[in-house]
């Protein structure tokens, strides 16, 4: 068992690939053996994702060197004090990331089993959809900069391939090929800047690059080329053009993975910020606080404006999607901005950054919730468009109930989650900047008034005859929905505790950038 | 001089590689061409990793007779692989995409592919 512990971050990312090449030859075997293998696959990763978390938010960063003779000799003997295996570096916001990844994961394999019941192809489908988790787990959990490269492309691939699965018509071909195209070009130039770094610092290991990094104008080209690929791929505004077409094209339950996907994402980029660059004193964090400042205070609004008027539910959601990667970054920027000056730090600093960092799982899980709701309304009704639905609250009451927890999440309404960590981002950011503070509130508000206008179009109203025929959905559906919905009751309930537990370490986690160098290159 | 210039064409090439794969893809409206130009783009990332690996009179870490046992980390030769790998996988899912698309509307110009938009 205690080896077993021990191996845990590379069991993480070892289970969902092995299921993911298994699939298909289980699928010879029947249908009931390839849904017992699904089942058996995701228990298994969220189990190991939860289990290292747990480990790492008890006893600190967990390192795992591949191929060493123990898990944690960072540094061969002979190889002149450079790590030069690959290294998994698991440290309390990682942990937080996988956490978000493995709850996630086994909620929207649930719900696929049901939702995708009646279609073909089911092999690949379920592979790819492991593979994304294996990829979203890799970049999370991953110390070494190629390896990110490569988990990125990995779920980048495997989610071009799931968003494009089910042809009709073309269309999710054209949104699928779209972020392929778009994050292949990211890809490359994240693969560009780390071959600048490797040129003159010898290393691809985060720490070590880190603790070598000259600040010269190769590295701030290197930057450059490393924050807006993943900027992007987080879907901030003015680089968010492609979510909506790919949100809305795939199917539910992979629009569901491909926000914990972006948000891994948003997790690169964080780490490429504290981690790589965050030297306090050559590095100037004013500048970039204020660039995520900007970015999510533009995505925030944007965001939400384009979403008011949209007609297809699920593209109106993927558009609140970009609003609320704007609340993270909001956070996560205002805490960045302040970073130099201790006071401000210790007075709003580490709450905005909390807040952000809170946000983040909540919105995976309360716009997981929406997009699953979204996707049980198209399983029955068979369209997406607002103005054609009405009426289905009595049909499916389970629907109804789960998408009213998501919007008053997202909307930011007591006592949901979103309200736990939007109350953190507007006392700290109004410290900062009052105004800010009021465009989040406005951006909150007017969330509040588009999701209300989705649940009175789709949910009230007398039942339409042409819903004659709809019932609630299957069981596996709504289990799935379940596992969401009671998380973003919990987390509303009783934030502080998920605040002193997981996202307190995790800000300390972020800020300590000798912490994460010493964890691999010993103390200094 | 001559030495200089022979070891900075790599990179030079690079640069035009980079500049054709970007012109491509910006200008281009036919998308085989477009994913031409990506193939291009990741030519010229894979040709500047194994260009930073280049060590002059360095010896390949072959151990069959081998000179001496100081030899170059192979590691972005390892690296390049790895991309080269990763490329094929995305060229040849983005290539049957093309195809899905020709298929379905009957065109591969950028500019007629737009059921998606608002």
């Amino acid at each position: 068992m205690d080896s077993l512990a021990l191996h845990l971050p590379a069991l993480l990312v070892a289970i969902p690939l092995f299921t993911a090449f298994l699939i298909p030859l289980a699928g010879r075997a029947g249908g009931t053996v390839r849904s017992a293998l699904v089942i058996l696959g995701a228990a298994l990763t969220s189990l190991a994702g939860l289990a290292l978390a747990a480990r790492v938010f008890a006893g600190g960063t967990v390192l795992y060197v591949f191929g060493a003779a123990a898990p944690h000799a960072a540094i061969p003997m002979d190889s002149g004090g450079i790590p030069i295996r690959i290294i998994f570096q698991v440290d309390a916001l990682g942990a937080l990331m996988v956490v978000i990844a493995a709850l996630s994961s086994l909620a929207i394999t649930l719900y696929s089993l049901a939702a995708e019941s009646r279609q073909s192809g089911k092999d690949g489908f379920y592979s790819m959809l492991f593979l994304l988790v294996a990829g979203v787990l890799g970049m999370v959990s991953t110390g070494d900069l190629f390896n990110f490269f490569v988990f990125l492309e990995i779920s980048s691939l495997a989610g071009a391939a799931l968003v494009a699965y089910r042809i009709d018509q073309g269309e999710a071909v054209e949104g699928g090929l779209k972020y392929a195209l778009l994050s292949t070009v990211g890809a490359l130039s994240v693969l560009m800047a780390i071959g600048i770094l490797f040129a003159q610092y010898n290393a691809l290991n985060i720490a070590t690059v880190a603790s070598r990094l000259r600040f010269g104008a190769l590295d701030m080209i290197a930057l450059v080329l490393l924050a807006v690929p993943l900027a992007m791929k987080c879907g901030a505004v003015p680089m968010h053009f492609w979510t909506p077409d790919t949100y809305t094209t795939a199917p539910s339950s992979i629009t569901a993975l491909l926000v914990v996907s972006s948000q891994a994402s948003l997790y690169g980029l964080f780490r490429i910020l504290f981690t790589l660059y965050g030297d306090l004193l050559r590095f100037n964090w004013a500048v970039f606080g204020w660039f995520l400042v900007i970015l999510g205070a533009l995505s925030a609004f944007v965001g939400v404006t384009m979403a008011i008027p949209q007609k297809d539910v699920k593209r109106l959601m993927a558009y609140h999607a970009v609003s609320q990667t704007g609340y993270m970054l909001l956070g996560v920027g205002v805490g960045l901005a302040v970073f130099a000056d201790a006071g401000a730090l210790a007075a709003y600093g580490k709450t905005a950054m909390a807040g952000g960092l809170f946000h983040i799982i909540n919105h995976a899980m309360y716009k997981g919730l929406l997009f699953l709701t979204a996707g049980a309304v198209f399983y029955r009704t068979g369209t997406r468009n607002l103005n054609r639905l009405g009426g289905l609250g009595h049909a499916m009451p389970w629907t109804m109930v789960f998408f009213m927890i998501g919007a008053l999440a997202i909307a930011g309404i007591p006592p949901f989650n979103g309200f736990a960590s939007k109350l953190l981002i507007y006392e700290s950011v109004f410290r900062f900047s009052p105004f800010l503070a009021i465009l989040a509130m406005v951006v909150s508000i007017l969330t509040l008034a588009s999701f209300v206008k989705v649940f009175h179009s789709m949910f009230m109203g007398p039942p339409r005859a042409e819903f004659a025929g709809v019932r609630e959905v299957p069981a596996p559906m709504i289990a799935g929905m379940a596992i969401l919905a009671a998380f973003v009751i919990l987390a509303g309930l009783v934030p502080q505790a998920f605040v002193d537990r997981m996202i307190a370490p995790a800000v300390n986690a972020l800020v300590d950038r000798a912490g994460y160098i010493a964890a691999i290159l010993g103390g200094h | 001089m001559i030495t200089r210039l022979l070891l900075a064409m790599p990179f030079l090439t690079v640069a035009v590689l980079l500049l054709l794969a970007l012109g491509a893809l910006l200008f281009k409206r036919n998308l085989i061409k477009m994913l031409m130009g990506l193939s291009l783009m990741e030519s010229a990332v894979n040709l500047f990793l194994v260009a930073i690996g280049y060590r002059q009179d360095g010896i390949a870490p072959i151990f069959t007779n081998a000179p001496q046992t100081l030899m170059v980390l192979p590691t972005v030769q390892a690296l390049t692989l790895t991309a080269i790998v990763i490329g094929v996988a995305t060229s040849a899912m983005m290539l049957s995409f093309a195809m899905v698309i020709y298929k379905k509307y009957g065109t591969v110009d950028v500019r007629n592919i737009r059921k998606l938009n608002g």
